[in-house]
């Protein structure tokens, strides 16, 4: 059968430059460190990190949950990119490959950093959940939705907390309370929601200054660097378009 | 080293964890939850397919009701389930849902007037009433009566998570994420909470609680690399439990596979590629599930395709791979356009991971692990067999609706409905309770930790690699403890999973770095890993019948003459091998009978259902079962099911 076997003729020798740095270790400094392995067929990052911590440094730290691009964990900078170490495969890489840990996060170690705490602090400072409207009624039926709206929501709650749109935004680097594309992202998905408590002023108050939909300069580093591809331009066109006429009103009154 | 105290430790951040946790929140409990990672990170966030519950909204759902969904749970599990708790979790389920969808899940939903379908590979067009406009709707799922499964697009376990997780953030419960529950505190069988230790630092920390719940998941990674399941499903809550020397693990020989593992990764193939009408093909290129099944073809049900594509690799027709051998699911005949939307995340996959193009390569596949029905056997209230204070909900559990097969999309609902149910009972019985340990109680267990620990450390530097033990214990259960079982293979397993249990003593660590050392990590996971293999490797060869995913070549019967119970579990302390035992299923209304799909053979009862119903609950007494709030039966619906009798024809699909 004409189909392409799972087999390479000779494998590549990869290069991968680490960047090594354990805080917990008092005599650890960072640097870059090389290691070497063959190319062996659908090699991802995923299997090549495990291969270089389970033959080479055992002490190597990196984070993978899933392996399937759905978690999260995962994130970091490839040659310089934040993106999905699990979904990267080595052949659409060079042979020489340079990992470092997202900036702006925490650094745990190594290749591993610290985006749940991130991402918990952004979800308290943007009130990440339903307001609920009244209490839930065990037996009522549900309250309707439009179909198109339903999947409309969905879009914006597509968003694995990879933290790579955060990584890539040159406000995130240097303001600490600045939301980012994620925390814009999820401000949309709630503002869309009928089942939401909050009206427009409410939202207006939360996100109207720098660190929120006002800080951000609209250049875009976050959407391509998402591995999710979510409508990141649309949803902050959106937010933008509601603020700004939530300011306009605030003045008339 | 500290020790801290909390009113209700829950372990583990899963949708089953979480959901449980805003329970006692709710109640005013001062909560505590741990876990290996940040909850949305949790493998919960891995389902894509649905969430199982009896709305009845769409055309194809209409007459659903709780009734018929126990009906297709019972047939399910092969009758091994827990009938009363198949009752609770199917008249719960849909409150479950609606709660999601007050908190912001965005279920997919109906849309009226013509909506086109796949049913069988054949598109349909039916047309949805505008009185349903709206509501939550629902796809077809394996083993149902009705379509059932409520979804949201592909991302159902996602956008569920991320739901309850808001609420956990919203209700400002402590999450303490990066921590791994070492050990059970525990005295004269009761729980006093847990150990843990930090994996940011290395840091051992003792929580004393009222209550404690295990949520860990499943354990799939006892397979090592041949499971769908996320790396962090390494089964802790059961290891944790079976510790204690008191908690029995419940039916951990059920295991399911899925005919679609994508190789070399693993990750899932959904069933959905097969539902609409893609082939299964051996090397030559032939569709070997049509001579194999002539009726039901590549849709027959998912034990039973996983059998037929294990036979077809033992007799020589599988594709060779540096991976080893492997299969072809081809959908090239489906075209782009469909692929791109309908299947889109298959699409992406083949693409991220495989690099091909599903509309002009067939994708390789094999049979792979994929949900752990054993777990840590509780009582309907969720409280663990012979420890008081301990609960355990979602896939770590054997709560024991699953029995031996589960069906697709009831592993979510599972989770959010033992949350809720389980999760109130957690939140009365804190109430009631007070911290009556000692400190000199957690000093000991922390110290034991920091021993342990220190053993390990002290290892000299060469010795056999811990990862090599990993891989040795998952090429076992992967040939030997798989999709089809015999005696002799199963004694060499048993024996060779002995061997690897006796390796771990040669293991040493080449590395002792400060801080959280990810080799002393796993290393101090191995031994209880090895322990759940060796169980689920003796249960196999002990059950001589075949039931639900425990299919035995050499014992085809399903006999429920001798086999209709669950087996129980137990590691004594300093004993070298696991005790089992087996206690009756649970009480019985629906009687066993023909599943409508799968095996045939079958052996029927010697008792009477009455005189079964009349010793069961005394003998799952004996086994360890603590008394429950109400008595055993007390929620059961008797005989409601018969006006609702139906046989599922059409084949088991399950996600
Ligand atoms: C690929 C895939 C697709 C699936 N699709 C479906 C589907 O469509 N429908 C369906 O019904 N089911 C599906 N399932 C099954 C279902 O997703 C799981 O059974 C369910 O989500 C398990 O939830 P849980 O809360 O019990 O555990 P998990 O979500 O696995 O959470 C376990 C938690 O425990 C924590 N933990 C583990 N060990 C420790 C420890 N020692 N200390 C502290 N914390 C710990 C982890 O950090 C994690 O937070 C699928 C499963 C897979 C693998
Ligand atoms: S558009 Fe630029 S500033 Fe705004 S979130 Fe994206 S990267 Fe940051
Ligand atoms: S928006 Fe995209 S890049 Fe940013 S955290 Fe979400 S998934 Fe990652
Ligand atoms: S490991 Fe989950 S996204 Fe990469």
């Amino acid at each position: 059968m004409s189909t392409e076997m799972i087999t390479l003729e000779t494998p590549r020798r990869l290069r991968f430059e680490i960047f090594r740095f354990n805080p917990e270790d008092p005599s650890s400094e960072p640097h870059h460190q090389t290691f070497e392995l063959d190319e062996q067929p659908f090699m991802t990052l995923y299997i090549a990190l495990n291969r270089i911590r389970e033959e080479q440094d055992p002490s190597l730290q990196f984070d993978f949950a899933c392996r399937s691009a759905i978690c999260g964990s995962c994130g970091m900078l490839v040659n310089g990119r934040p993106r999905l170490a699990c979904n990267t495969l080595t052949r659409d890489l060079g042979e020489t490959i340079r990992l470092e840990p997202l900036p702006v996060f925490k650094l745990i170690g190594d290749l591993s950093v610290d985006t749940g705490t991130w991402f918990r602090g952004m979800a308290e400072q943007v009130g990440g959940w339903i307001e609920e409207k009244a209490p839930f009624q065990a037996h009522a039926e549900e309250e309707r939705m439009d179909a198109d709206l339903a999947q409309a929501i969905y879009e914006g709650e597509r968003c694995i907390e990879c933290g790579c749109c955060i990584a890539g935004c040159g406000v995130a680097n240097v303001n600490p309370d600045f939301v980012g594309a994620a925390g814009l992202n999820r401000i949309a998905r709630f503002m869309r929601d009928p089942r939401d408590a909050r009206s427009e002023d409410d939202w207006f108050e939360v996100v109207s200054d720098e660190n929120g939909v006002f800080g951000c300069i609209g250049l875009m580093g976050c959407h391509d660097v998402c591995p999710k591809e979510l409508p990141l331009l649309e949803q902050y066109a959106y937010l933008r378009r509601k603020m700004l006429g939530a300011a306009r009103e605030e003045e008339r009154t | 080293m500290k020790i801290q105290t909390t009113d209700v430790l829950v372990i583990g951040g899963g949708l089953a964890g979480e959901r449980c946790a805003i329970e006692s929140a709710t109640a005013g409990h001062d909560v505590t939850l741990l876990s290996l990672v940040p909850p949305r990170r949790s493998h919960s966030c891995a389902a894509q397919g649905g969430m199982q519950a009896a709305l009845g909204n769409c055309v194809k759902a209409e007459g659903d009701e709780p009734t018929v969904h126990f009906l297709d749970t019972v047939r399910g599990s092969d009758w091994g389930a827990d009938q009363e708790v198949a009752t609770i979790f199917a008249h719960e389920a849909p409150v479950a849902v609606r709660e999601l969808a007050h908190w912001g899940v965005p279920w997919t939903r109906v849309r009226p007037g013509k909506n086109t379908y796949f049913i069988k590979g054949e598109k349909v067009e039916i047309e949805e009433p505008e009185e349903k406009a709206g509501l939550i709707t629902h796809r077809d799922f394996g083993g149902t009566a009705k379509w059932r499964a409520c979804y949201a697009s592909a991302g159902t376990g996602h956008a569920v998570l991320y739901a309850v997780d808001g609420e956990v953030v919203r209700l400002g419960i402590r999450v303490l994420d990066r921590v791994e529950a070492t050990t059970l505190i525990h005295e004269g069988g009761r729980c006093w909470g847990a150990v843990s230790r930090c994996l940011r630092t290395g840091e051992l920390t003792a929580w004393l609680a009222k209550s404690t719940v295990l949520a860990t998941g499943g354990h799939g990674r006892i397979y090592g690399q041949y499971t769908t399941n996320a790396t962090i499903n390494e089964g802790a809550g059961a290891v944790l439990a079976l510790e204690t020397g008191e908690v029995p693990l419940g039916n951990m020989e059920a295991v399911q596979f899925h005919p679609t593992g994508l190789v070399p990764s693993g990750i899932l193939v959904t069933e959905g590629c097969r539902g609409d009408g893609g082939f299964l093909l051996n090397r030559d290129g032939h569709r070997f599930m049509v001579d194999a099944e002539p009726e039901k073809q590549e849709l027959a049900s998912r034990d039973v395709v996983s059998r037929h594509m294990m036979d077809q690799i033992k007799r020589g027709h599988g594709v060779a791979s540096d991976f080893g051998e492997h299969l072809w699911l081809d959908l090239r005949h489906l075209g782009e356009a469909h692929l791109r939307t309908k299947l889109r995340e298959v699409w992406d996959i083949c693409r991220d991971f495989n690099g091909l193009d599903p509309s002009k390569a067939p994708i390789p596949v094999r049979p792979i692990q994929h949900y752990s029905m054993g777990g840590v056997r509780v009582n309907k209230d969720g409280e663990a067999y012979g420890m008081h204070g301990l609960y355990a909900v979602g896939e770590a559990a054997c709560w024991d609706l699953h029995g031996f097969n589960r069906l697709g999309g009831n592993s979510l609902a599972e989770t959010v409905v033992a949350g809720r149910v389980i999760g109130a009972r957690v939140a009365e019985r804190t109430a009631a309770a007070s911290l009556s340990v000692s400190t000199d109680v957690a000093q000991s267990f922390l110290a034991d930790a920091a021993k342990r620990i220190a053993l390990w450390r002290d290892r000299p530097t060469t010795g056999g690699n811990v990862y090599a033990v990993r891989d040795r214990v998952a090429s076992i259960l992967n040939e030997k403890v798989g999709v089809f079982r015999t005696g002799d293979e199963l004694e060499v397993a048993v024996t060779e999973l002995e061997q690897a249990q006796r390796d771990i003593q040669r293991v040493g660590l080449r590395s002792s770095g400060p801080g959280v050392d990810p080799e002393l990590t796993a290393a101090m996971r191995i031994e209880g890993m090895v322990r759940l293999a060796r169980i689920t490797a003796i249960g196999a060869l002990e059950r001589t019948e075949s039931r639900g995913a425990h299919a035995r070549t050499d014992h085809p019967t399903r006999d429920d003459a001798h086999w209709l119970n669950r087996t129980l579990a137990r590691w004594d302390a300093e004993a070298d091998a696991p005790r089992l035992t087996y206690e009756p299923v649970g009480l019985l209304d629906l009687p066993p009978g023909d599943r409508g799909y799968g095996q045939t053979l079958q052996k029927s009862m010697e008792v009477s259902i009455g005189r079964y119903n009349e010793c069961a609950p005394s003998e799952m007494r004996a086994h360890g079962a603590l008394p429950t709030d109400e008595p055993m039966g007390a929620r059961m619906l008797w005989g409601a099911w018969k006006g609702h009798e139906h046989r599922p024809t059409r084949p088991e699909r399950n996600e």
